[in-house]
């Protein structure tokens, strides 16, 4: 694609405007004529029998339009909550889900009631005068011991907590490698489980109109299209009978991808009531009842030579799976498949326990399993390190796969496309101002100060994804994306897009590829997305860093599909052959004479009249579909620097900096955005966020904002930023995904500066979060 | 019971009957229609709510409506003037301070009283300045970034400072 004046530029947001005043469209924002609003009674227990439900007092409560339990449901919705494959082919047990509980809850906040009254407040108080009789049961929370024999199950049904047990290589593959070794490394790795927490919590606004049978959802999703075919299939409509609409989502991160109980028993609630109904998350109840992200523990083991000289690796995931498999729960995995980091290895073994607990479902989280391989890999290197008493920057630079292997086809057979390690490195030594810091850090150590400095020098696959691997993942349904340019009679261009944007500033960059493309004014370019009800029949949604990677392509493609079409009219508006036309700046033109030119405004005017090249039809406008052929796979070099206090054992960063390299860049002003945001919400993972569950009874500890700790501006160090660039040869426009990347990265540079900071006093590893009372403990008790 | 709660939003003058328990954040959104201002959590932490009362920025999950009797607020919908943008929002629109935008509303209204009690506030004060406020989505750079700007601007153009402490005419 041409380097012009729009792809590369620092344009403003489009969607900024009404959002800085006060006039986005999120869910809650609007209210249709004659709404009943919906609150749902959840279980206050992880795990218990539910023996009745008395609605007596609520029923008869002001304002009360119904009340309703399972039963109530059964008729109307059909199936199971789906359980994509994922990565996991085969699974051992997948306990079936049906939106509200009747004899059984399974983690504390699963729906037993709905209530539907005048007003929320009324909805809120008759759900509080809903008696239910629950009968406690043991809560499995432990990981390993819900895999021992006789384990109490988190489904009283269910033959054991295995939701699946998958190798996808024994340890027979990694033989040689520890043979060979001078020195091997064990660890075990912990992965916190997090509430994504999108400041927007969930909302769902459903209409169904029974005389059209026609279903309206309006809610918060990174997925509409998804969720149609879900919720539809569910209460027995055609697809095309319902509309889901995403308007402005204020955040996702992953936890507005998979649907929720109340997204089929809002549109029940509205089909049973005929009337439209309101639902709207309180953080409380988004904090327990969204999908959690990691939750899982790794053990490693990896196998080296004196020089350094990385050799084998072996991995066993468990993963918290919680109450039931996520839609997309199996997707953590990936994990395994990328636990090889940036680095070559003779073999890795890899093997995944999916653990049944009576904790909320885990789903993809910003990175999902991508983050969690970096994170281990990243500490395995450096316990490598540590061990030989080598640099952790010459370690990582006598492993990396190196320019000249691309395309590099790692120990599972995925094909790395491109990459330049030690570049982004060096770059990112040079702006930390590397050799200072170690000359300060062996000041500071003989000053008993404890500082230290990590890396991660991450790699990422993203931009799902090729049919080839990505339909058996979801059951069917290949992951690629679509995209329709439609052009009006008077030029102007409306672009719409499978993806959704939540944040990423799609209405923004995507039209900045369109006008670029199509040599128009930018503002002429408008780009539509959230709706079914508008541009092509499927859409695939936001996650997996996927939107320009797959999305932007297909605009691209779609884009020249329509020259395509202005060409052959222009060559017949110019009395000249096709194939003498060319297009460039706006402008068809015939080869070798600018003056006999038509604009594009002229051709589309005409593509809507009568003089035609014979066989054409009128209009001018395409649909394209992106199949890609393999993944993007962006990588980087971040550095954090740390300080510990030795008094309070309280961790504080004081510089973090970042290369990154996403390949072509079509606005760097968001791009940065993008990095900044992941990267704090890794930093946040590494140093502040935990979801605590009471290990008996199965409470959820960290139930509000209260407890659950999200850092603010206050928390977080100033943030260097800086980029290589090598194009992804895996698509025309050269670009990566970059949403996830400083989520991927961070973790394991902040908790690497941690553990060298420590080193002196001969702590090897710390977990996250890596919390001021936990270092300090650490550092008691190493001082002993 | 109802009681009667009389305000001045945004330069215009309200009188409604509610619930005593009406929270100010609900009234504002569903009696007023004023929806700019934004409910992020229930235990007042996150500030996506922050509107200015008498001048003074205040968590509206904090306040009953009816506290707000004889109250001049000035809400998110109030910061632009004339069809012309206040600096701050000039500002997070100019230095990419915004992501999904649902935090902004209660971002800028903080970042207008801080500035109000600092002109020109460092780095860290504006970061401390800004702790009662959660974002997920920009890592806060580009939101102090923002309101560094908003500062310089508005001390270059003292009138500009005048409008938000009015409490919106």
């Amino acid at each position: 694609m041409a380097v012009t004046q729009l792809v590369g530029s620092k344009i403003h947001r489009r969607e900024d405007p009404r959002l800085i005043t006060g006039h986005g469209h999120y869910v809650d924002d609007f209210t249709r004529q004659g709404t009943a609003f919906a609150a749902f009674v959840r279980s206050p227990y992880a795990h218990a029998r539910v023996k009745s439900i008395d609605i007596t007092d609520a029923s008869k409560a002001p304002g009360v339009v119904g009340v309703y339990t399972a039963r109530d449901f059964k008729g109307l919705l059909a199936g199971t909550h789906p359980a994509a494959p994922a990565f996991v082919a085969e699974k051992k047990y997948v306990p079936e889900r049906f939106p509200i509980a009747e004899k059984e809850v399974t983690y504390q906040g699963e729906i037993v009631a709905a209530v539907l009254a005048e007003n929320k407040s009324q909805a809120a108080d008759a759900a509080n005068m809903i008696q239910v009789d629950y009968e406690d049961l043991p809560a499995v929370m432990d990981l390993e011991k819900a895999l021992e024999k006789g384990s109490p199950k988190a489904h009283l049904d269910g033959p054991d907590n295995v939701c699946w047990d998958f190798t996808y290589t024994g340890p027979e593959i990694t033989e040689a490698a520890f043979k060979e070794a001078d020195v091997v490394v064990t660890q075990r790795v912990l992965q916190n489980r997090l509430a994504p927490v999108p400041m927007e919590p969930r909302g769902v606004i459903a209409d169904y109109e029974g005389f059209d049978q026609k279903l309206t959802i309006w809610m918060s999703s990174q997925n509409p299209h998804f969720i149609r075919l879900f919720v539809s299939g569910a209460l027995g409509l055609k697809e095309s009978q319902v509309r889901v609409i995403s308007p402005d989502v204020g955040g996702g991160f992953g936890s507005k991808i998979s649907p929720y109980p109340e997204d089929y028993l809002v549109p029940a609630l509205s089909k049973i009531s005929e009337r439209p109904v309101k639902w709207t998350e309180t953080r409380s109840e988004s904090i327990q009842n969204a999908t959690h992200g990691r939750g899982q523990f790794y053990d490693c083991e990896v196998a080296a030579k004196k020089d350094g000289t990385l050799l084998g690796m072996r991995v066993v995931q468990y993963v918290d799976v919680g109450a039931y498999h996520g839609t997309f729960g199996a997707f953590q995995p990936v994990a395994c498949l990328m636990a090889g980091g940036a680095y070559k290895w003779k073999g890795i073994s890899a093997r995944t326990i999916g653990v049944l607990t009576n904790r909320v479902p885990t789903d993809p989280y910003r990175g999902a399993g991508r983050p969690e391989a970096t994170h281990l890999v990243e500490r395995m290197v450096d316990l490598v390190a540590l061990e030989l008493k080598m640099d952790p920057v010459e370690i990582r630079r006598k492993n990396f796969i190196q320019p000249k292997d691309f395309p590099f086809t790692q120990n599972f057979g995925l094909v790395v496309d491109s990459g330049d390690y030690d570049k982004a490195l060096d770059k990112a030594l040079d702006l930390v101002g590397y050799k200072d810091l170690v000359k300060k850090q062996a000041e500071l150590r003989k000053q008993g100060r404890y500082m230290g400095i990590g890396f991660s020098t991450w790699i990422e696959l993203c931009g799902f994804g090729p049919s080839a691997a990505t339909a058996p993942a979801t059951g069917g349904i290949a992951l690629v994306e679509s995209a329709q340019v439609r052009v009006t009679p008077t030029g102007s261009v409306i672009v719409y897009t499978g993806t959704h944007s939540h944040g990423q500033g799609h209405e923004t960059t995507f039209p900045q590829i369109v006008a670029d493309q199509l040599g128009v004014p930018y503002e002429s370019v408008e780009l539509r997305h959230g709706d079914t009800a508008e541009g092509t029949a499927f859409g695939y949604g936001t996650y997996g860093s996927r939107s320009l990677a797959v999305g932007g392509v297909a605009i691209s493609r779609a884009t020249g599909k329509v020259i395509d079409k202005g060409k052959k009219l222009a060559a017949h508006m110019l009395e000249a052959a096709e194939e003498d036309v060319v297009f460039e700046h706006g402008s068809f033109h015939v080869k070798g004479s600018p003056d006999k030119a038509k604009a594009f405004g002229e051709v589309a005017f005409a593509s809507y009249g009568m003089n035609l090249p014979e066989g054409m039809e009128q209009g001018l406008e395409a649909v394209a579909y992106f199949d890609p052929p393999n993944l993007v796979w962006p990588f980087g070099t971040h550095i954090a620097v740390v300080e510990i206090d030795a008094e309070t054992g309280s961790p504080l960063l004081t510089k973090y900096v970042a290369v990154d390299d996403c390949g072509n860049i079509i606005n760097p002003m968001i791009v940065d955005g993008q990095i900044h945001g992941g990267i704090v919400q890794a930093i946040a993972q590494a140093l502040y966020e935990e979801v605590v569950y009471d290990d008996e009874t199965g409470q959820l500890r960290t139930g509000t904002m209260i407890d659950y700790m999200l850092p603010s501006a206050n928390e977080i160090p100033p943030i260097l930023l800086d980029k290589t660039i090598t194009p992804s040869p895996t698509n025309e426009l050269g670009v990566k995904g970059i949403g996830e990347a400083g989520t991927i990265a961070a973790s394991a540079a902040v908790i690497n500066a941690i553990c060298d900071a420590l080193s002196p006093l001969g702590i090897k590893h710390v977990d996250m979060p890596a919390t001021p009372d936990k270092l300090w403990k650490m550092m008691k008790e190493a001082g002993k | 019971m109802k009681l009667k709660v009389a305000t001045t939003v945004n330069g215009r003058r309200h009188e409604h009957e509610v619930e005593p328990r009406l929270l100010l954040v609900h009234y504002l959104r569903d009696n007023l229609g004023l929806t700019g201002t934004h409910i992020g959590c229930d235990t007042s932490q996150c500030g996506a709510c922050t509107i200015l009362v008498d001048g003074k920025a205040v968590k509206s999950c904090t306040m009953f409506a009816v506290q707000a009797e004889g109250r001049s607020l000035q809400t998110i919908e109030g910061m632009a003037k004339d069809g012309e943008l206040h600096p701050i929002q000039q500002a997070f629109w100019d230095e990419h301070g915004l992501q999904c935008g649902y935090c902004t509303p209660g971002f800028i209204m903080a970042a207008a009283y801080l500035l109000e009690q600092n002109a020109n506030p460092t780095e860290d004060e504006i970061r401390k300045g800004l702790e009662g406020n959660l974002c997920r989505c920009t890592g806060y750079v580009n939101i102090v970034k923002a309101v560094q700007t908003a500062a310089k601007t508005m001390s270059a153009t003292p009138a500009k400072k005048a409008t938000v402490t009015a409490g919106g005419n």
